[in-house]
């Protein structure tokens, strides 16, 4: 087996590749997405904690919870991380069954403008109820 | 058995998907990956909150009773099936990702499991909704 590597014309492709390494993009995605899957378990799970409380407490009680300084840090990063995971999980999908360059292309976009879209919306909208309050 | 020439040969097929047998690791595979894509149009739902939390009290209370009619209720049950079926199938990712369960047995008795959680969850959290007033 250790004889192969001593002469590239033996080699397999696999063997060619590891011999590369990767293909210098795609792990920090990859890294990305399992990062931001374990701080959702814990976002998550708070964020359908609070869910409850905010069907119960009206628009005073949701504009009363959100000027608390954790409930909209943690809110913010609900949003911030799930967009991210949604944003690479999508790509993932979207690799994976889509062939035709272009439309790949331009479903990775769409997607990419969705969700920082997304993310850009929740925040400003969290931030202003945080900051300034309730009331338009 | 007759080999016309080597480029010629037939070559194996992979299973089609209609005539795979279905297995519960195959459906938990599935199922993360819909989940996935249903949660994505699921947090747009967040996103329309926040706004319609910045629009006012008049538009908040439209939104909170849209959510909270019979059709937002099953739309928000089916989220909240959708949130643990992922976070599950997430967790045998992370636990395969240290290189761990993925002896036959076991990846089946966790498919089972997550699937399990995701029902029991969810009902655990509409119970508890419905008992604290929040429905």
């Amino acid at each position: 087996m250790s004889t192969n590597s001593k002469s590239s014309a033996y080699r397999t492709a696999l063997g060619r590749a590891r011999g590369l390494g990767s293909a210098k993009s795609g792990v920090g995605r990859f890294i990305g997405e399992r990062v931001t899957s374990v701080a959702l378990i814990f976002l998550v799970i708070w964020g359908v904690w609070s869910a409850l409380t905010l069907a119960r407490g009206g628009y005073d009680g949701a504009v009363q919870w959100i000027g608390s300084p954790v409930n909209a840090v943690l809110l913010l990063l609900l949003a911030i991380v799930g967009f991210y995971h949604m944003q690479v999980g999508m790509t993932v999908i979207v690799e994976d069954y889509i062939g035709k360059p272009t439309t790949k292309a331009l479903l990775l976009m769409a997607n990419a403008f969705a969700c920082w879209g997304g993310m850009a919306l929740t925040i400003v909208c969290v931030l202003k109820v945080a900051l300034i309050g309730g009331g338009s | 058995m007759a080999l016309a020439s080597p480029g010629a040969r037939e070559r194996p097929l992979s299973p089609h998907l209609l005539i795979w047998r279905w297995h519960v690791t195959m459906a938990m595979s599935i199922f993360t990956r819909v989940t996935g894509g249903a949660l994505y149009a699921g947090i747009f739902l967040l996103a329309g909150w926040a706004l319609a939390l910045v629009s006012g009290k008049e538009t908040y209370d439209l939104y909170m009773g849209l959510l909270g009619s019979f059709l937002g209720k099953l739309v928000l049950f089916g989220f909240t099936v959708a949130v643990f079926l992922h976070l599950a199938g997430g967790l045998r990712h992370l636990i395969w990702d240290l290189g761990k369960g993925y002896a036959k047995g076991e990846a089946s008795a966790s498919a089972w499991a997550a699937m399990a959680f995701a029902v029991v969850a969810s009902v655990a959290v509409w119970v508890i909704a419905a008992m604290t007033g929040a429905l």
